[in-house]
């Protein structure tokens, strides 16, 4: 399959002979991170099993470059794939040097013992992932980033082409999720090291993967690039998103929006009226924003969280098409915010609608209008 | 490397060899001191010459070579056995209060050789030292086989035991009810055996159990590597390159083996198991197999020279059954080591 370093071939994964997902074609070149993601419970750890061999295949087979890993014995495998799993290591009276020595037992002599070269290798693997500080200490007595990126060492120093992480950022604070995953980025990226991982974090996956896999079902919904993936209905397809929304722009997750007949119109741009939507939404208040323009970072929002947004196309003059809807839903409102928005050539007739708005009646409440 | 990681390895290794060099001077200490001790005393240098240069008195030389050595023999290299099997156990089952006697195999293992005994008795006159092994390295197996089942849908690690000490009780009830109907010239060789004891061991047994447990012990020690790996759990084993189910098989051959070898010639013998390899684990401050294995073999031997000189010397003339002497000093560090790791989670 000469240049995918990585496949499987009509894959199929379970336990004790019943299949749980069957279908699994993957391809992946060197140095490429491919994530799946998935509502819990999906069958995401039975895959990653699979491919480490910890599970059996139920059918089919992958290959790490065109080497079946049906066949190869686990200290062939052990060269060339590492793994961090989920599981606590069980060992007692261990440093975090010793845990992650444990990595060269691929490379070390019948009895075990540490070469000088095993050392360096070691020490080398710890610096990498910024945990070389913490050699001395007991791997019990450490936190859960420190853990993770022990752990991560550990699998560095094993010397693979190929790395499988179950879940590697659960239970991480977001500054050392995002340390773990750019120290993943840059192996892969540096050293050609192929990433396969679950990640809870779809936000997340979109930034850091070249492939994604959507686990779901009986068969994988769907397998491409983050570009392919990540839209609206097949993230909110995957994990059910009845209540809320994500937001392909931002890789953010909104809660759903309020429900009921609105009684707010929003007027604003530029990113005023963000704080704005999001007060109204935890208030349970069901609003209208407008007239915002398609790339406007409020629209973006907006799309989320308003029970309906006017929109006008960039650049261009707004509209009497766009005007007269945003003054019929005005008109049906009780109030009118204004959050504060730059006036310009193009949307001149949002001074206009804010005119309307005073001789309706409708109170600006909060900010100022500032026209320019 | 930097300079506090060499100090740190180098202060390692002083402790280390501190615990090599101690163990060993405390079993040259234990092996003189039983020798010399006794119902007949024998001064060191008497000593020294019957051992060396095979002369002295007649009667003390029949103490020595006849009685004392024999079992003094018995009592390190079975007693290292004993810790070797418990440590092998507590790595498969990860469970630190795993142990022959715990789990049931040596009960398993008296059952078999209670059998062979009574039953192979009424149409064999003589029973080899050969045949007592192979029954109770099979009845360490298949007590092992009932726990093994046990363990296959019991999680909880408390659970276990608690299978292992009913199995261990079903052995011992079979045992006695057998020792109850059997003749009595029987019993009276069952009897102090079934209890445990390293008396009347007879150099054709030190023979054989020496090579049995010598070679168990150089092939545990060479399986050092994977069983470093099995502690961290299965899965990153399997991701190291360890055949994890051919390991497994292996570890429970080689435990069973050691375990069934130690019941027949000295009968169960209880804690030695569990609380030599915890002490020496806190001694040496890590659980690294290359270094525990053989300072747990070293730690049973001594630990049961020094047992066994308490059961033979306490209450002279009369003795005292192996087993209660390492109770008595063995559960309480199983009591500690519990209590510390419950502390340690709550």
């Amino acid at each position: 399959m000469g240049d995918y370093y990585f496949r499987t071939s009509d894959l199929a994964v379970g336990y004790g002979g019943r299949t749980l997902i069957r279908d699994i074609d993957v391809r992946l070149r060197a140095g490429e991170i491919l994530t799946l993601i998935g509502p819990n419970g999906s069958g995401k750890s039975t895959i990653l099993k699979t491919i480490t061999k910890h599970l059996a295949a139920i059918r089919g087979d992958s290959f790490i470059a065109d080497a079946s890993v049906r066949g190869a014995s686990y200290r062939d495998l052990s060269k060339k794939l590492a793994v961090v799993l989920t599981e606590r290591i069980k060992g007692e009276l261990l440093t975090c040097f010793d845990v992650v020595a444990t990595g060269r037992y691929p490379y070390t002599n019948t009895l075990g013992l540490l070469s000088p070269e095993d050392r360096d290798k070691v020490r080398e693997a710890m610096e990498r992932v910024h945990a070389f500080e913490l050699a001395e200490r007991d791997f019990t007595a450490i936190s859960d980033g420190q853990r993770q990126r022990v752990l991560l060492a550990r699998a560095i120093c094993q010397e693979p082409e190929i790395i499988v992480l179950d879940e590697p950022t659960s239970f991480l604070d977001i500054r050392h999720k995002l340390e773990l995953l750019s120290i993943l980025r840059s192996m892969a990226k540096e050293r050609g090291i192929t990433v396969i991982m679950s990640l809870h974090e779809i936000d997340l996956a979109q930034k850091i993967s070249d492939k994604i896999m959507c686990v779901r079902g009986e068969t994988i919904s769907h397998f491409g690039t983050p570009d392919e993936i990540f839209r609206e209905e097949i993230i909110g397809d995957l994990y059910d998103l009845e209540n809320g929304s994500f937001n392909i722009a931002f890789g953010s997750v909104e809660l759903p929006k309020p429900s009921g007949e609105p009684d707010t119109f929003v007027i604003s741009g530029c990113g005023s009226g963000i704080p704005v939507f999001r007060r109204l939404q935890k208030e349970e208040r069901p609003f209208y924003a407008g007239i915002l323009y398609k790339n406007d970072i409020d629209y973006q929002i907006a799309r989320c969280l308003a029970a309906g947004v006017v929109a006008e196309e960039p650049f261009r003059p707004i509209g009497d098409k766009a005007y007269t809807e945003a003054l019929t839903l005005m008109k049906r409102c009780k109030s009118v915010i204004v959050a504060g928005v730059p006036i310009g050539d193009c949307n001149r007739r949002l001074a206009d609608l804010i005119k309307e708005a005073e001789t309706l009646g409708l109170t600006p409440e909060g900010g100022d209008v500032s026209l320019s | 490397m930097s300079e506090t990681e060499l100090q740190n390895a180098g202060a390692r290794r002083v402790r280390y060899l501190a615990v090599f060099i101690g163990l060993a001077a405390a079993f040259v200490l234990l092996t003189v001191w039983n020798i010399n001790s006794g119902s007949v005393h024998i001064s060191v240098g008497d000593i020294a010459r019957i051992i060396f240069l095979r002369e002295g008195d007649d009667t003390q030389m029949g103490i020595v070579w006849k009685l004392r050595l024999p079992r003094i023999i018995a009592a390190a290299v079975l007693g290292g056995g004993l810790a070797l099997s418990g440590f092998l156990m507590q790595t498969f089952f990860g469970n630190p209060i795993a142990g022959p006697f715990v789990l049931g195999i040596s009960s398993g293992s008296k059952l078999f050789v209670a059998i062979v005994m009574i039953v192979a008795l009424r149409f064999v006159s003589y029973i080899s030292s050969w045949m007592m092994v192979v029954a109770a390295f099979a009845g360490a197996l298949i007590a092992m086989g009932f726990v093994l089942l046990a363990a296959r849908s019991i999680r909880q690690m408390s659970m276990l035991l608690v299978a292992g000490i009913m199995i261990s009780y079903i052995c011992s009830a079979i045992t006695e009810f057998l020792i109850t109907f059997a003749r009595d010239s029987d019993i009276v060789n069952l009897h102090s055996w079934s209890q445990g004891s390293f008396s009347g061991t007879k150099w054709d047994d030190v023979r054989l159990f020496t090579v049995i447990i010598l070679v168990c012990f150089a092939v545990v020690f060479l399986m050092s590597k994977p069983i470093g790996a099995y502690q961290m759990g299965e899965a990153y084993a399997q991701s190291m390159g360890v055949n994890v189910k051919r390991f497994r098989v292996v570890l429970i051959l080689m435990s069973s083996l050691i375990a069934g070898c130690v019941t027949a010639f000295a009968g169960p013998i209880s804690f030695v198991g569990i609380a030599v390899p915890h002490l020496i684990k806190m001694l040496l401050k890590t659980a690294k197999p290359l270094l525990v294995i053989p300072a747990s073999f070293l730690g049973g031997a001594v630990f049961c020279l020094f047992c066994d000189y308490i059961a033979r010397t306490a209450f002279s003339p009369v003795e005292l059954s192996i087993s209660t002497v390492t109770a008595l000093f063995g559960a309480p560090v199983v009591i500690g080591m519990l209590i510390r790791r419950h502390g340690e989670r709550g």
